[in-house]
């Protein structure tokens, strides 16, 4: 075979190889850690949510299901988390895992009944399925603490030995931790075949069940993988606050990590990376100048996103790259 | 008898008033050059349509290789070896036409299911991609998004994806559709050059393309079948032509 | 049996005055999205901005209940007009994502612009004399502004049901529904038809925010408190029906009511998992193509 074709032949199999600018979040991270010591509370609490962000990527950006339910899952996570830690099980790992696994069940059996409709039907499924959940958080005020919100967390030392501290220290590097775990797990599933085939649903689900896909399974599967992440982020916040209010289901919440991830940009995994941060940080910013009128602000920036940049950030990039003629 | 490569007894779909198909028998025989013509509206994609599960029947069976499939959802026909193009492109059009036909492979190969190991380790099914490419003529657009390339190319990729799934039966839905004149030539080049084992049915309104490549030739009127039989038969009949008074040749 | 009687009647007559103003405000979205196809988040923020208006109007600059409706419903339809001629218009056929962004980016907007200019607190409605007290139906007294409240509700499905059958727009308007591109070649000018359609769905969305002010309180996160609501209204109704909606926002009003009564301590629960039910059931809407 000619060199050239060899060769995009290589490139074309070579896709999923580390890139070196793959390094620079973590390095961020890292040297985030160091400089800026009096806000580590708040970068914990940004690591956790890029979980949150990551896993609807997976089933927004890769495989195509438009959902505004997510916080279902994610608050799903946050209440297992936090009523295990507030009556008397308080330890770190496997309250998170616990979250992960009551998420993940939430999300296979919601996903199973609902994921055979598509369109407005599935949007107002996932809605109602989150509006649920709200409603018996809300209702279920012995456990839940209801409006008031879950009082009484205590949350173990890591592994016997890390406290979480005031400064958040421990914090950090505990969320760190598991968006490290995290992100390996779905850059290898989005890169796989598994992944690949998510993208073709995405692209085109009537060309995939002619190629024999089992579609609706996919989507189940990465449905319950997404929910599985989302209760870990949910799991995360709850034990590094050490509180869970009831707008970890809210509508907003599932608004609003949407409005995250399309910042950064849909389907391109660093997404998650890029707009979680520049929200949040702006957010934190804008609540010491002017809380009250952040959502018209953010929802103006949003209509104007959609307007002008519906790629987000990466989008913004991309679309440049293309210009000058780069691959 | 041996069992056809397909075969429909009694297929009956109807919406409303409107019947597409009326109690339709038909056999697809291993290996065949079989065309299915009629005028607009006669239920032709319908027919596909029912036949590959996309659409449910109101009655009758449908036997792939003598098995009984009536009740599979589409991909299991497909997983069976039953493929059909679609008569607009229905392609990845943001993807490359490489990774179009690799995922098409890459379900028959049950690779798709693979969600540890990156999709570039599956070394041999982007090479059998590949080849597939290269032996139709699209090696060099290979890496290229679907979206650019000019619309018989795009036909062409259609029909390497179906052939990527190495059918059994091989349904074609007017695969010169839409194509200009001048790339028409390399697509009827293909199908003549497919294999001997499939069976082969093209929904075609191209008369030149129907009677250059086909060996039986079924008509169907109004969701039912008119008559079948060889490409001569056809041409003579009067009842043929009186079906096709008032369409204009399709060139 | 005259005491639970008593009880299932009032119940059935709140939730039916609640049914009405749901589906005063969610008929003209169930229109705009089997038209259009566009999901519009935000339609309650049509509701919300007449409530506001009218509110405003009546409280700050002394206009009397009906001058401040009637002149609340036209300010938010022709203000609706400019909306779906500057931004809406570009996305219509476009990706459903784009269009839950676009009208998130809305909610959120009409939240806080609310809370900027009015305030944190739900507004003060003073309801007319003559919607006031009680009125003798015969077998019983009933609230005078419930009654009138299901007596418009009334009246405008009916006025709506003739408009659609009986009028050249209404005509247009079903056709294009049932198929956009032949309505298209059959020479209906699609996009005249689409502003107006919005247009009169968005001012009818501000008679319902207004006339249903103390059903539904005008506060700053109304469109995003009760946008579940309006969505399971045109869901389960069927996108693109004048009937399907009404007959949603019966069963949602009324069953709405009767859970919240005899199980308050589960409150909307029931309300989602019927929702879920009716969706299954019929997953185009009660009414919807089938």
């Amino acid at each position: 075979m000619p060199d050239a074709r060899r060769s995009m032949l290589d490139a074309f199999a070579r896709r999923h190889r580390l890139h070196v600018l793959e390094a620079l979040p973590w390095g961020v991270a890292i040297a985030a850690y160091f400089a800026f010591p009096d806000y580590l509370a708040l970068g914990a609490q940004i690591l956790a949510v890029i979980i949150f962000a990551l896993s609807v990527d997976l089933v927004l950006g890769y495989a195509g299901i438009v959902t505004l339910g997510q916080a279902a899952f994610f608050g799903t996570g946050a209440y297992t988390a936090g009523i295990l830690a507030a009556n008397g099980w308080g330890e770190p790992l496997t309250g998170l895992l616990a979250a992960g696994a009551m998420a993940g069940a939430i999300g296979l059996l919601s996903g199973a009944i609902i994921l055979r409709t598509s369109g407005l039907t599935l949007l107002m499924q996932t809605l109602v399925v989150a509006a649920m959940l709200s409603e018996a958080a809300n209702k279920g005020g012995r456990i839940t603490g209801g409006s008031d919100g879950l009082q009484g967390m205590d949350v173990w030392p890591i592994l016997g030995q890390f406290r979480f501290d005031m400064f958040g220290h421990t914090a950090y590097l505990y969320c760190l931790a598991v968006l490290a775990v995290a992100w390996i797990a779905v850059r290898a599933l989005v890169h796989s075949a598994f992944g690949r085939s998510l993208t073709g649903i995405r692209e085109n689900v009537m060309r995939m069940h002619a190629i024999g896909a089992p579609v609706d399974r996919r989507k189940l599967v990465v449905y319950t993988v997404s929910a599985v992440l989302a209760g870990v982020s949910g799991g995360l916040i709850a034990q590094t606050t050490q509180f869970v209010g009831l707008g970890v289901l809210s509508l907003e919440r599932s608004g609003t990590i949407l409005i995250m991830l399309i910042i950064g940009g849909v389907g391109q995994l660093y997404g998650a990376f890029i707009g979680v941060p520049l929200y949040m940080i702006a957010q934190d910013r804008f609540s010491t100048i002017d809380p009250t009128y952040w959502y018209f602000w953010i929802g103006l920036f949003m209509v104007l996103m959609v307007v002008f940049a519906p790629g987000g950030v990466l989008g913004f990039f991309a679309r440049r790259r293309a210009r000058r003629g780069k691959p | 008898m041996s069992a056809a490569g397909l075969e429909t007894q009694g297929l009956c779909k109807s919406f409303g008033a409107l019947a597409v198909a009326s109690a339709i028998d038909f056999r697809l025989e291993r290996g065949a050059r079989h065309a299915l013509i009629g005028p607009n509206g006669a239920g032709k994609t319908s027919f596909v349509n029912l036949v590959t599960g996309a659409l449910r029947p109101g009655a009758g069976r449908i036997l792939l290789g003598g098995e009984d499939v009536t009740s599979l959802p589409q991909a299991a026909r497909v997983k069976r070896g039953l493929v059909r193009t679609f008569q607009i492109n229905a392609l990845f059009r943001r993807l490359s036409v490489l990774e179009n036909v690799t995922l098409a492979i890459a379900e028959r190969d049950g690779v798709a299911e693979d969600f540890v190991r990156p999709a570039g380790r599956h070394r041999a099914v982007i090479e059998e991609a590949f080849a597939l490419l290269d032996r139709l003529g699209l090696a060099e657009e290979a890496v290229r998004p679907v979206s650019e390339l000019a619309y018989g190319r795009q036909r062409m990729t259609e029909i390497a994806v179906a052939l990527g799934l190495a059918p059994k039966v091989l349904l074609l839905d007017e695969p010169a559709a839409g194509v200009p004149s001048g790339e028409t030539a390399t697509i009827i080049d293909l199908i003549e050059r497919l294999p001997a084992e499939i069976s082969v049915l093209i929904i075609e309104h191209d008369m030149e393309l129907v009677f250059r490549l086909a060996r039986r030739i079924t008509v169907l009127v109004q969701g039912s079948v008119l008559i079948e039989g060889t490409p001569r038969e056809i041409a003579d009949d009067p009842r043929v032509r009186q079906v096709y008074l008032g369409e204009r040749r399709h060139t | 049996m005259g005491d639970f009687l008593s009880i299932a009647i009032s119940i059935a007559f709140h939730g039916l005055a609640l049914a009405m103003v749901l589906y005063l405000i969610s008929v003209g979205l169930s229109v705009t999205m089997g038209l259009m196809g566009f999901v519009n988040l935000a339609h309650g923020a049509f509701a919300m901005a007449g409530g506001y208006a009218m509110t405003t109007l009546m409280n700050r600059y002394g206009v009397p209940f009906w001058l401040a409706l009637a002149a609340a419903v036209v300010i938010v339809g022709l203000a609706s007009l400019v909306l779906e001629r500057v931004l809406y218009r570009r996305f219509y056929g476009g990706g459903e994502l784009n269009q839950v962004l676009l009208t998130m980016g809305l909610i959120f907007m009409s939240v806080g612009a609310a809370t900027y200019l009015w305030g944190p607190v739900a507004q003060p409605i003073q309801l007319p004399q003559a919607l006031r007290g009680q009125i003798d139906l015969g077998v019983r007294d009933f609230p005078v502004y419930r009654s009138f409240l299901i007596l418009c509700g009334a009246l405008l499905v009916t006025a709506l049901w003739l408009a659609l059958e009986r009028t050249r727009f209404g005509v247009r308007v079903r056709a294009a529904v049932d198929n956009l591109a032949m309505a298209q070649t059959l020479g209906v000018n699609t996009s005249r038809l689409f502003a107006l359609a919005f247009g009169l769905g968005s001012a009818l969305a501000a008679l319902g925010g207004g006339l249903g002010a103390e059903l539904l309180a005008i506060a700053p996160g109304y469109a995003l408190d009760n946008l579940v609501y309006f969505l399971i209204v045109v869901a389960v109704g069927g996108l693109g029906s004048i009937r399907g909606p009404f007959v949603a926002a019966l069963i949602l009003g009324v069953a709405d009511t009767a859970f919240k009564y005899a199980a308050p301590e589960l409150g909307a629960f029931f309300i989602y998992a019927l929702t879920m039910g009716l969706l299954l059931w019929r997953p185009r809407g009660i009414f919807g193509p089938a």
